[in-house]
Formats: structure tokens, C-alpha cells, sequence
């Protein structure tokens, strides 16, 4: 059997989501004779690869850049799993929409509470723009599995890559539950 | 006594004259997904989850205020109420600010458990993010509009168990909300009796007690329930 | 009140008619241009002239041609002058004194707007004095009280509603004498009617023309239907952004109790009856049966599941007859004239006429009736005169925002309810809007969806909350963001907001979207962008 080509990405997001996809520990072990993890935070790849199977993204869609890899991943990959809560909700990440403009949360974490260099970061070369509003991945691309949770326990993320496999059943009841 | 004899979801039920088809479907064992009903206080047919299909009648009927009739063949599981079901949840979820992750009836929270057991995985339509303020003005509860479906049962809860008319619901169309008295704040409310019952009766995390922080604010809706009993019926369920 | 004082007041009303009669139509469209002032000068013109001996001047309810007020004519077979201002006073009675007509603006009587119109329910409209119980007497106002007091039984009174074939006049079209034989038939010890003049549909202004122009039609079909069904109390609902309305409504149930036709012992006979005003506070919803009588009780204008339906189950827990303004004022004529005479008229299902407000994109904007069966066009194009500066009708819009689209291509449709609803709308409370070739019809549908998220009252999730996605969802169509997925979302939410929301409101919201869906879905599809996941909105701090 031709071995799956794994993707892992990070949007705007805390690493929870990864943290505990490396909570599955043994079955880590399992995987690698099935898998090669092509790109992931967690493998040293700078260009994410054509021909992807698989691509969990974890994170809500917050930037220029987001959007951009999204497109870009979208095209290199067969399946996408929005990994998360804050990629199936926007979640934590959302919390800044009710707000109004993103500049609202920005100026207090940058100027209203910002001890030295007072400033909001703006150099479009290495800050991307804000979106309006941070939104689900599905907003952005179309997604082919959602994987709630915050953080998805271990054990569901392990039945979803194994579904994927082809053993055992989909997510299904409290598989499901957000939070 | 008279009796009414119906078929729901293919088996036969046997239910007193008067009894909604609610209560026919719990004396079958069959679960019926409810949100603004709560036993103990009267039904107003808000949610919209507890449709159900009756053979012969057009009209998807609510079983939470609909009394049954002789002979009814009533379906409570068909696709088409799945569905509708699954989209009344993604539009409430989509209606105001739900972070589960962040709230702190999750894990407690019918809402949340109503989502995952209906299938519903995510949501599609635009989340509206509206700007809603949370009252934190009272020495006991808080109430935090963000994670208010509006289903009402506070409002019925404190005007008919409690009987204080204290909450309240004010404006219209998405505009609705919860209000204490004339719109005031909790904590200057000259009729709440501090009784908690509101708390007790809210489905999600929008009602409190201060000082819950995420995942800590459980609750028993059922001790209403008993309350009404023992007023009623002189007798206590144990 | 007997019989013969009643025809004492027509018969002295009759004898003091002048030689001529001038007519100045006195309803809400007319004094909003300054008809008031007009009628003051005219009575002024007169006296000056002093030829009160010659010339009555009248303040007359609804001429119908709002377009063209404020509006006059000089009886007899004088000419209907139109745009008038408050100068144009003494020209008119110096004209109607020599027999010659006025260099005025002038319209022609006998055009088909007028000329193709059967009044019932508008028979009074325009003709006689609102503000004067004599001058509905004089008509045979309260004859048909009369008759059913002394003549008839409260069920027979029933079984003529019956016969007569009458269909609610509000929107649903359910058999009026259905209706009030089971309000008959249920047990209770008090019974109450409700008169629904909470007419709220966009571009609607029927029941207001009714109501200002022949209030005392209305309290006689109440009372004829308390007598009926054997109610003791009732009420009008109506909103507050009528006031000339409510201003003549109190003014008429006034002069109704001092003539003994309201109140203890009605025309000398063991009957009891009274009316009050209820006035809304600005809620389309209440306009809906069960959120109308919470409002009426003092409680928050929600509506409530049915059954039990108001008949079994309605004000306080009592048994309530609800008509609508149209429907009650339909009750007067079909006991006066027989229930035959009114099953005569319009198609073999639905009898009677049906009064129009004419609006939108067309030359004749104003107040029409028609029997029921008349095609749309003769409605549109032959009494409308057609859209405007030599426009083409593109669509007509009919039961407001609980309605839908009719295609010029479908106008050879006649008007009643089953023609009405096989075409994916309905007949409403009779709002007619008329839209031209400049008209896009996805602003349309996103029009009336803004007025049912608006007027949604928030307590069923489908309406509170399916209607503002459906709103953003035709925003987004609108603004050219939007996907064949977005429709489909769009479509699926349209189906289910209809199959579960609680009360009619919700029920209906989506009917301007699938009405136009269906007729002009190419000009959905010519809105959505190919590129089904385009770039979010970015912010540049």
C-alpha cells in the first residue's frame, strides 16, 4: 500500500490542537508505517509539497497569509480537515469580531497597555493585513472533514485519521462536541 | 380516565386523554429534542426542534404543545426533521457569540450536547457576531447575552415558580432580549428575591452564578420540576 | 332606536340635499395634501357666494385616484377635478354655479378606472360624510341591523355568512361563516369579537380607505356578528399610524352609542353589545391572530402555537370571532341585499369583490374594487393605465411580504385565491405593487426580507434568526460576493423557515424569495461570482 502523505498547518490558533495530536503517543508509532508527515510545525519543510492526501489545519482564517496558504493547500491536497474549534468556529480567535474592527483589540494590546515603543505593528512585509473579521476555514476553502474540539481529545483525533484509513467509522455523537 | 391510542415511530402508545405528544413519546422511550421546553413551567412552542410529523396533517406540529388524538401516526425522526433540526442548531450557533471553549456551562450545556447529537459538525452560514453585553451587576448571578437562545425559560420560571416577574423579554426580531424589570440592572432590581431558580433554569451558559469560570456552572433544571410537584401534589420526588 | 326613527333621520337627511352636491374626498391621502384647508374654503366660497340654498359641501371618505389629489367632483355630473390646492376653492363653486367647469385640472369619470369598478365594500366611500352617523343612515346605514334584530335568528344570521360564500378578507381566505358558526357553536360564558385593522403590509391601504371613509360599516358588521355568535364585547385593533382612522372610528362608536345602535338594549331588543378601540403600538406581527389578542390583553405581541384556535380558545381563554376590516365590512350588504345577491358575484369559489391598493411603478396609484375573477390586467393595465412614462409591467407584487411575484407573462391570471396561491402567492389583505423593467427583482425579494427580519417579534428561532441569514444571504447576492452555494444555502433555509416557523410571519417570509426564484431566477444566477472562495475583506491598519 502507497504510504499517505500527511499535512499538518497552523492558522491563528494556540498549538493545542497539535499539542494534543501528539497525545496520541503510541499510535504516533503506528502511523509511520502507514504515513509520511510531508509538512507540519513539527517537520522541517519549507514549501508544502504537491499531492498532499491529507491536510489538518488547525486555527481559525485571520490574516492575508492564512487566506493565501488556504488557496495554496486547498489545490496541493485531496482531503482538508478544518482541526479544531478555532477552524470550525473561529472559536477563541472569533472573539475579537464582536468587537468591531480589529484595530479595537490592537490598540489596547499595543498602545493602551503597551509599556515602551507604543505602536500598532504595521509593516505589510512582515505583518500581514488583518481580515475584518477572524472566520471558520470553511469560509475560506472548501473543507472535506471538520474535527471539533478545544482541543480535540487525542483518542478523536486518532478515530478520524483512522476513519481516513479506512477502519472504523466516522466522528459521530460526542465525537462532535465543540469546547 | 380516557385514553388515546397513537403509533409513534412505528410503535404503539397508549397516553391519557390531554397529554402532548411530548409526553406520549416519553412513555414510548422515544427522545424528542427540546430546547425552550422545561418541565414544570407551561410550553410556548419556541425552539421549533421538537417538530413532528403527523400523517394527514400538512403542518409539522410541535410536540411540546400539541395534544394528541385518537389514532395519530406521528414520526419523530424522519430525514426532513433531521435536517430542519440540524439547521435550527447551525442558525442559533450562528445568532450570537457561542465560544464553548471559553463558556461556563461547557460540558453542562444543552445547547452544545443538542449540536453534537443532532450531527451537527460545523456551521454554515456567516456567523453574525453581534455585540451583546454581559450584566455582572448582581452580588449572586450574572447573565451574559452572548449565550442567550432566548428560549424564555428564566422568564417563565421566575414569573410561574417563582413567581416574582422579574425577567423579562424586550425587543424584537434578533434585537430580543432578556431583561431584568424595566430594563434595568440586576443588581437594582427592586423584585428579584435572589431565588437562583432563573440560573437553574437556563439551558446554556448565559445564566451564572458569579465566580463560575469555564466548564463550572452546572445545573439541575429537574429541581424546578420537583418544586412544582410538591406545590401541587403535596408530595416531593425523591 | 326603531325602525321609524331610523327613517326619519334618512328621510330628513335626503331633504336636505341641495341642488348640488360638491364632494372632497377627506381620507388620509387627500388631507396629506391639503384637502382639509380645500373643504374649508369650498364651505367658505359657498357662503360667500351665498348660495347655501344650492350647494352642499361634503367631506367625502375615499375617492380612490390618490395619485391625483386632492380630489373634488360636483354633483351632479360635474367634472372630477384633480391636484387641487386650497385656492382652488372659489373657481370650483363658481363654476358649479353656472353649470361650467373650472380651469382646473380635470379627470375623466367614466375612464376604467372608475368605470370598471363594483363597489361593496367602497359603496359608501366617497360618497357620504364619514364623520356623520346620519349620512351613513341615510344610505341605509344600520338597516341591516336592524333586519337581523327584528327578523331574523342569531343563526340564521350565521347561516346567511354561510351561503353568502364570504372568505376572510385578511390574507388566509378561510370561510367567514365557518368561522362564525364555530364561535357560535363553542361553550363559553363570554364571547368577544375582534375587528383586525392592523393592516401592515408594505404599500397596503385598504382597510385605512375603509375605515376612514365608511367607519360606521364597520361597527354594524361587528355588531351583526356579536349578535350572531352572542358576544357581548368587542374590540378594534387598529395601528397607531392611522390616525384619521382612529380619530373617525371614535368619533363614530360615540355617535353609535348615543343613538342607542351601541351599548344596553340595541334597537330596543335584549342585545347588548360594545366596542372598544384598541390602538398597536407599531408591531407588523400583531397583525397575526394570536399575537393581536396578547397585545389586546396587555401582554407582549408574541404569537402562541394553534390550535386552539381563537374560536375555541381566543381572548382570556373566551371564545373570539377575529374578522379583518374588509371582511366585517362586507357584512352589512350581504344581510341588506341577501346572501344570494353577494354569491353572485366574483367566481364559483370565491365570492364577493375584493378591494386593491394600487402602488409601485403604475400611472393610476390608488384604491380599486373589482369583482373577484377579474384578470390582473384589466386590473393593472386597463384601470392602472400600465406602468408609467411608457414603461413595461414586469412583474406585480400581491399579498406583501407574505406574497409573491406574478410575472407579466402570467397577468391573464384571474384574481382569487386559488389562481393567486397556484402561482406561488397569495391574495393577502390586497396590497397590489407594481413593478417595471428597471426593477431588479432580487432587490425586491431582499426588500420584503428586510421587512420580516425587522418585523419578526425574535421568539421562534426559524423567523428570528432565518431571516437575517436570509437577508445576508441575498446581500450578498446582491453585492456580487455571493456563490451557487450561497443559493442553495439560501434556497434549503427558504424551505425550512416556511415548514417550521410558529406563526404566519415566519411561515411567509421566504415567499417573495421563492416566488421570485422561480419566475426570475436568471436574474439570481447573473448576480453569483464563478470563484466559489474568493478573498475576505482585509483591514489596513
Amino acid at each position: 500500500m502507497e504510504r499517505l502523505k500527511l499535512a499538518t498547518i497552523w492558522f491563528g490558533g494556540c498549538s493545542g490542537c497539535h499539542m494534543s495530536f501528539l497525545d496520541v503517543d503510541e499510535f504516533l508509532v503506528d502511523l509511520i508505517d502507514k504515513i509520511d508527515i510531508v509538512y507540519s510545525p513539527i517537520v522541517d519543510t519549507k514549501e508544502y509539497p504537491e499531492e498532499v492526501d491529507l491536510c489538518l489545519i488547525e486555527g481559525a482564517v485571520c490574516h492575508e497569509e492564512h487566506v493565501e496558504m488556504a488557496h495554496h493547500i486547498r489545490k496541493r491536497t485531496k482531503l482538508v480537515c478544518s482541526f479544531g474549534d478555532c477552524a470550525v468556529t473561529s472559536n477563541v480567535c472569533g472573539m475579537r469580531n464582536a468587537l468591531g474592527k480589529p484595530e479595537v483589540p490592537l490598540e489596547y494590546a499595543y498602545v493602551t497597555l503597551a509599556d515602551t515603543n507604543k505602536g500598532i505593528p504595521n509593516d505589510p512585509v512582515i505583518v500581514p493585513n488583518l481580515l475584518e473579521q477572524a472566520i471558520p476555514l470553511h469560509q475560506v476553502i472548501p473543507v472535506d472533514h471538520y474535527l471539533p474540539g478545544c482541543p480535540p481529545p487525542a483518542e478523536r483525533i486518532k478515530a478520524l485519521v483512522l476513519n481516513l484509513l479506512g477502519v472504523g467509522e466516522p466522528l459521530s455523537g460526542e465525537q462532535l462536541k465543540f469546547g | 380516565m380516557s385514553v388515546r391510542t397513537i403509533t409513534i415511530d412505528d410503535q404503539h402508545v397508549s397516553v391519557e386523554e390531554g397529554s402532548s405528544v411530548l409526553d406520549a413519546a416519553k412513555a414510548a422511550g422515544i427522545t424528542i429534542p427540546t430546547l425552550c421546553h422545561m418541565d414544570g413551567v407551561y410550553d410556548t412552542g419556541a425552539c421549533r426542534m421538537c417538530l413532528v410529523e403527523v400523517e394527514g396533517i400538512p403542518k409539522l406540529l410541535p410536540a411540546c404543545s400539541t395534544i394528541v388524538a385518537e389514532g395519530w401516526v406521528i414520526h419523530t425522526q424522519s430525514e426532513r426533521l433531521k435536517k430542519y433540526r440540524r439547521i435550527t442548531l447551525e442558525l442559533l450557533f450562528a445568532e450570537r457569540n457561542h465560544v464553548c471553549a471559553a463558556c461556563v456551562a461547557n460540558g453542562h450545556c444543552e445547547l452544545q450536547t443538542m449540536a453534537y447529537s443532532q450531527g451537527m459538525d460545523h456551521v454554515r452560514y456567516d456567523y453574525c457576531y453581534p455585540k451583546w453585553e454581559m450584566d455582572l451587576t448582581h452580588p449572586l448571578f450574572g447573565m451574559d447575552h452572548n449565550r442567550c437562545i432566548l428560549c424564555a425559560r428564566c422568564v417563565r420560571t421566575c414569573w410561574h415558580i417563582e413567581g416574582a416577574g422579574t425577567k423579562n423579554v424586550a425587543g424584537r426580531g434578533g434585537r430580543a432580549h432578556i431583561i431584568t424589570d424595566m430594563n434595568e440592572d440586576w443588581g437594582d432590581s427592586a423584585t428579584c428575591t435572589w431565588c437562583g431558580k432563573c440560573v437553574q433554569s437556563c439551558p446554556t451558559g448565559a445564566l451564572f452564578q458569579i465566580g463560575a469560570t469555564a466548564g463550572e456552572m452546572t445545573r439541575d433544571p429537574g429541581r424546578l420540576n420537583d418544586i412544582i410537584t410538591a406545590r401541587r401534589k403535596k408530595q416531593w420526588n425523591v | 332606536m326603531t325602525l321609524n326613527e331610523l327613517k326619519e333621520i334618512k328621510e330628513a337627511e335626503l331633504a336636505a340635499r341641495k341642488k348640488t352636491t360638491i364632494r372632497c374626498c377627506m381620507a388620509a391621502g387627500c388631507t396629506s395634501q391639503g384637502s382639509g384647508d380645500l373643504l374649508k374654503n369650498l364651505k367658505a366660497a359657498v357662503k360667500e357666494a351665498g348660495a347655501e340654498d344650492q350647494i352642499e359641501v361634503r367631506g367625502v371618505g375615499c375617492m380612490r385616484l390618490c395619485c391625483q389629489g386632492p380630489l373634488a367632483q360636483a354633483d351632479p355630473e360635474g367634472p372630477l377635478y384633480e391636484k387641487l390646492e386650497p385656492s382652488d376653492a372659489k373657481a370650483i363653486v363658481t363654476a358649479a354655479l353656472d353649470g361650467s367647469i373650472a380651469k382646473l385640472q380635470t379627470g375623466d369619470p367614466t375612464q376604467p378606472f372608475f368605470a370598471k369598478q363594483f363597489s361593496v365594500v367602497l359603496g359608501n366611500s366617497g360618497e357620504i360624510d364619514p364623520e356623520r352617523i346620519e349620512s351613513y343612515i341615510a344610505a341605509d346605514g344600520y338597516m341591516a341591523l336592524r333586519h337581523a334584530l327584528r327578523e331574523m335568528q342569531p343563526a340564521e344570521v350565521v347561516q346567511e355568512m354561510m351561503t353568502s360564500g364570504l372568505r376572510g378578507r385578511g390574507g388566509g381566505g378561510y370561510p367567514t361563516g365557518l368561522k362564525w358558526q364555530t364561535v357560535s357553536k363553542a361553550r363559553g360564558d363570554k364571547k368577544y369579537i375582534v375587528c383586525n385593522a392592523d393592516e401592515g403590509d408594505p404599500g397596503a391601504f385598504m382597510d385605512r380607505t375603509v375605515l376612514e371613509s365608511d367607519p360606521h360599516a364597520i361597527l354594524e358588521g361587528m355588531t351583526l356578528a356579536a349578535y350572531a355568535v352572542g358576544a357581548e364585547q368587542g374590540y378594534i385593533y387598529v395601528r397607531a399610524e392611522y390616525p384619521l382612522a382612529i380619530e373617525r372610528l371614535q368619533k363614530a362608536i360615540k355617535q353609535a352609542k348615543k343613538a342607542g345602535l351601541l351599548g344596553a338594549q340595541i334597537m330596543e331588543c335584549p342585545f347588548n353589545f360594545s366596542i372598544d378601540l384598541r390602538i398597536g403600538a407599531g408591531a407588523f406581527v400583531c397583525g397575526e391572530e394570536t399575537a393581536l389578542m396578547a397585545s389586546i390583553e396587555g401582554k407582549r405581541g408574541v404569537p402562541r402555537p394553534r390550535p386552539p384556535f381563537p374560536a375555541e380558545s381566543g381572548l382570556w381563554g373566551c371564545p373570539t370571532l377575529i374578522n379583518n376590516v374588509e371582511s366585517f365590512a362586507n357584512v352589512a350588504p350581504i344581510i341588506r341585499n341577501g346572501a344570494k345577491w353577494f354569491a353572485d358575484i366574483g367566481t364559483e369559489k370565491s365570492k364577493g369583490t375584493k378591494v386593491f391598493a394600487l402602488a409601485g411603478k403604475i400611472t393610476n396609484t390608488g384604491i380599486v374594487e373589482v369583482p373577484m375573477g377579474t384578470p390582473l390586467r384589466q386590473i393593472v393595465e386597463e384601470m392602472g393605465g400600465g406602468a408609467p412614462d411608457g414603461g413595461t409591467v414586469k412583474a406585480v407584487q400581491t399579498g406583501g411580504p407574505s406574497g409573491g411575484c406574478i410575472p407579466a407573462d402570467h397577468l391573464d391570471t384571474p384574481v382569487d385565491y386559488e389562481s393567486l396561491s397556484a402561482l406561488g402567492s397569495i391574495m393577502g389583505s390586497g396590497g397590489m405593487i407594481v413593478m417595471d423593467e428597471t426593477t431588479n427583482m432580487v432587490d425586491v425579494a431582499r426588500f420584503f426580507m428586510e421587512f420580516c427580519r425587522d418585523e419578526s417579534c425574535g421568539k421562534c428561532i426559524p423567523c428570528r434568526t432565518g431571516t437575517v441569514q436570509m437577508h445576508h444571504l441575498l446581500t450578498k447576492i446582491i453585492e456580487k460576493k455571493a456563490t451557487a452555494r450561497d443559493l442553495e444555502l439560501l434556497e434549503e433555509l427558504c424551505d425550512m423557515v416556511k415548514h417550521t416557523s410558529l406563526c404566519g410571519l415566519g411561515m411567509t417570509a421566504p415567499n417573495p424569495v421563492l416566488s421570485t426564484l422561480r419566475f426570475f431566477r436568471n436574474e439570481y444566477e447573473e448576480l453569483l461570482q464563478e470563484n466559489p472562495y474568493a478573498a475576505p475583506p482585509v483591514t489596513t491598519a
